[in-house]
């Protein structure tokens, strides 16, 4: 396990990698790849078992983005792993790409599962997860849900099924940005407590600061000593988070701008890389 | 090797979901990977003594259609071999994004079984008849779309699913099927089985209608007309080549299926052979209704799924032929 500090650095790097995508490309959903940074950076900075020289290793531990339209922000987090040259992170979206919107399995190295139709990676990440476990393995499958996404009925197909089976090795993660493309979640579908929703699915739940891997770091490390239930770590975020740009506007689901615009974004981000370096 | 025809066709003594369950049985006593999925219908696709045989293996998903064709897509990724069962209109029709885009577009590796394909459904009625599952799939690409006929075609049809690789959607009939093929046959797939050659019109069956097929075969034989029988038990991809061998040769067509006719067996053949040697299709199937209640006598007559239809549009077809 990498060092918190390191972390945090691994993360600032990820937002520099995910804002340089977005500035070559001019558009995107950059308020929701933004907000999951942090947990990315903790997942793939220590907590996962991986080998990015073998993305296809069966004993590894998977993720399932199953907002999968913040695909950028995971493909500069695999990139910076080393799952494939960094300069790939230019081509996103362009024509012949291994990097599309929404996250591909059998377009991008390190991407375990394909997403895109919101509430659908809940249902393959538990098979996964399940799958893992007939086959006598014991990684962990973890999983990404948008606050939006929990909108889909599915969600809550596969939070029953979960907790039915007791996918103790499942740790799932929403994005509790509180913004849908509409605008505020509790405005577009209101949901109520998301603490207290996962608990009486019957699901270990925790609620941390979604910004501060040790906070995500620690609750990982409770969901695993965990037993006989899946986890579930809910991400107090801000959308856009670490995007000046991204967070001026409201909504920012999916963003267009000019090279302009989000350049002191890209600017402001790369200052806080410096500063978390220093630290 | 190959398939022979029986000379009588009568209900068979087994039931299709008793060979469903004992195939798996039988495979999964030697192949880990072998796992069922139900969506509480259990007692109705038969296959409780696979959950007792094999309790970690058996999933019931409980009244989740979707949530079970995501999960069977995460088995098979994690190396599983998963046939996910439910109602046809359930497993195909309130699926079709699973299916797309966690199966098919993920290139994963699945098997859905549909029951109670169309008049089938009899006393569940319009909202359980599902005449357009097939149709509903359809334009899934790459997807493999089949409807066996007998317990006979279905055993050899699991056997070849064990390490087959790909998204494969089963049209099942759960109950006493009508048999066709001797025990012991063998066919090829995605190449439509010949089971009576003809030259002067072209049936092409499917499913419950296979019976019916060789029956107005029969009867347009003692008329004088030589009718053909073909079994197209996969309507995707759909054996193109041998349609246009039996379009050069007979020179027009009755489609015969359970199904609406829309997106169905009728378009998927009219498409074939549109491609290479167009010729006049009758279509005996569903014309673009929806299901009712009835007994399964009653729909057949209903819906126009007899025999006596198959012989009237085969004396129509051969009427356009230029």
């Amino acid at each position: 396990m990498e060092k918190c500090k390191d972390l945090r650095v691994f993360a600032e790097e990820i937002r520099v990698e995910t804002l340089k995508e977005f500035a070559h490309l001019g558009f995107g959903h950059v308020g929701g790849a933004m907000s999951i940074i942090e947990t990315l950076a903790v997942l793939y900075g220590g907590v996962m078992r991986i080998d990015p020289k073998n993305p296809k290793w069966e004993n590894r531990d998977k993720f399932v983005l199953s907002k999968g339209h913040a695909g950028p922000s995971m493909y500069a987090t695999l990139a910076l792993k080393g799952y494939f040259p960094k300069e790939e992170l230019l081509t996103l979206n362009q024509g012949g790409t291994i990097l599309p919107s929404h996250t591909d399995r059998l377009k991008t190295p390190g991407v375990d599962m394909t997403t895109g139709s919101l509430g659908q990676g809940m249902s393959t990440a538990i098979g996964m997860c399940l799958g893992d476990r007939l086959m006598g393995r014991d990684s962990y499958t973890y999983l990404m849900l948008g606050d939006g996404e929990c909108n889909e009925g599915q969600v809550w197909e596969g939070a029953m099924f979960a907790a039915h089976y007791k996918l103790d090795h499942l740790i799932a993660f929403v994005d509790l940005n509180k913004q849908q493309l509409d605008g505020a979640t509790d405005d577009v579908m209101h949901m109520g407590d998301m603490v207290s929703k996962w608990q009486a699915f019957d699901w270990h739940v925790q609620k941390v600061n979604g910004h501060n891997v040790d906070e995500i770091k620690a609750a990982i490390e409770a969901a695993k000593a965990e037993t006989g239930k899946p986890s579930m770590i809910i991400l107090d975020t801000i959308k856009g988070h670490g995007c000046l740009l991204a967070e001026s506007m409201f909504p920012c689901h999916h963003i267009a701008f000019t090279a302009e615009a989000i350049a002191p974004s890209v600017e402001h981000a790369e200052k806080v890389l410096e500063e978390a370096r220093k630290a | 090797m190959g398939y022979t025809v029986k000379s009588v066709f009568e209900k068979e003594a087994v039931e299709m979901r008793k060979v469903y369950c004992n195939t798996l049985m039988e495979l999964a006593e030697t192949d880990p990977r072998i796992c069922v999925l139900d969506a509480d219908l259990v007692g109705s696709s038969g296959v409780k003594p696979f959950f007792q045989k094999f309790p970690d293996r058996a999933i019931d998903c409980g009244i989740q259609e979707n949530n079970m064709i995501g999960v069977a897509a995460g088995l098979s990724a994690a190396g599983m071999v998963p046939f996910a069962h439910s109602f046809g209109p359930f497993a195909a029709r309130r699926c079709v994004d699973q299916i797309f885009i966690s199966c098919a577009y993920a290139k994963l590796n699945v098997r859905i079984l549909g029951s109670d394909p169309g008049v089938v459904a009899a006393y569940n009625g319009g909202t359980h008849m599902p005449f357009e599952d097939m149709g509903a799939l359809m334009a899934i690409p790459e997807i493999t779309l089949l409807e066996p006929t007998d317990s006979v075609q279905f055993e050899w049809l699991i056997r070849q699913l064990q390490n087959a690789y790909g998204v494969y959607y089963i049209r099942l009939y759960r109950k006493n099927a009508v048999g066709v093929f001797e025990k012991g046959s063998d066919f090829e797939m995605g190449k439509a089985a010949v089971l009576k050659d003809g030259k002067d019109v072209c049936i092409v069956a499917s499913g419950i209608m296979v019976a019916e097929a060789l029956k107005a075969a029969a009867s347009l034989e003692a008329q004088g007309i030589s009718a053909a029988v073909l079994n197209t038990f996969c309507w995707k991809p759909m054996d193109a080549e041998t349609l246009a061998a039996y379009s050069k040769k007979c020179g027009c067509f009755v489609t015969a299926e359970n199904h609406n006719v829309v997106g169905g067996l009728g378009s998927a053949v009219a498409s074939a052979l549109s491609a290479t040697v167009p010729a006049p299709v009758e279509m005996v199937g569903v014309h673009d209704e929806f299901g009712q209640v009835g007994t399964e006598a009653f729909l057949r007559e209903a819906y126009k799924l007899t025999a006596a239809e198959i012989e009237d549009a085969a004396k129509r077809a051969i009427a356009r032929k230029a």
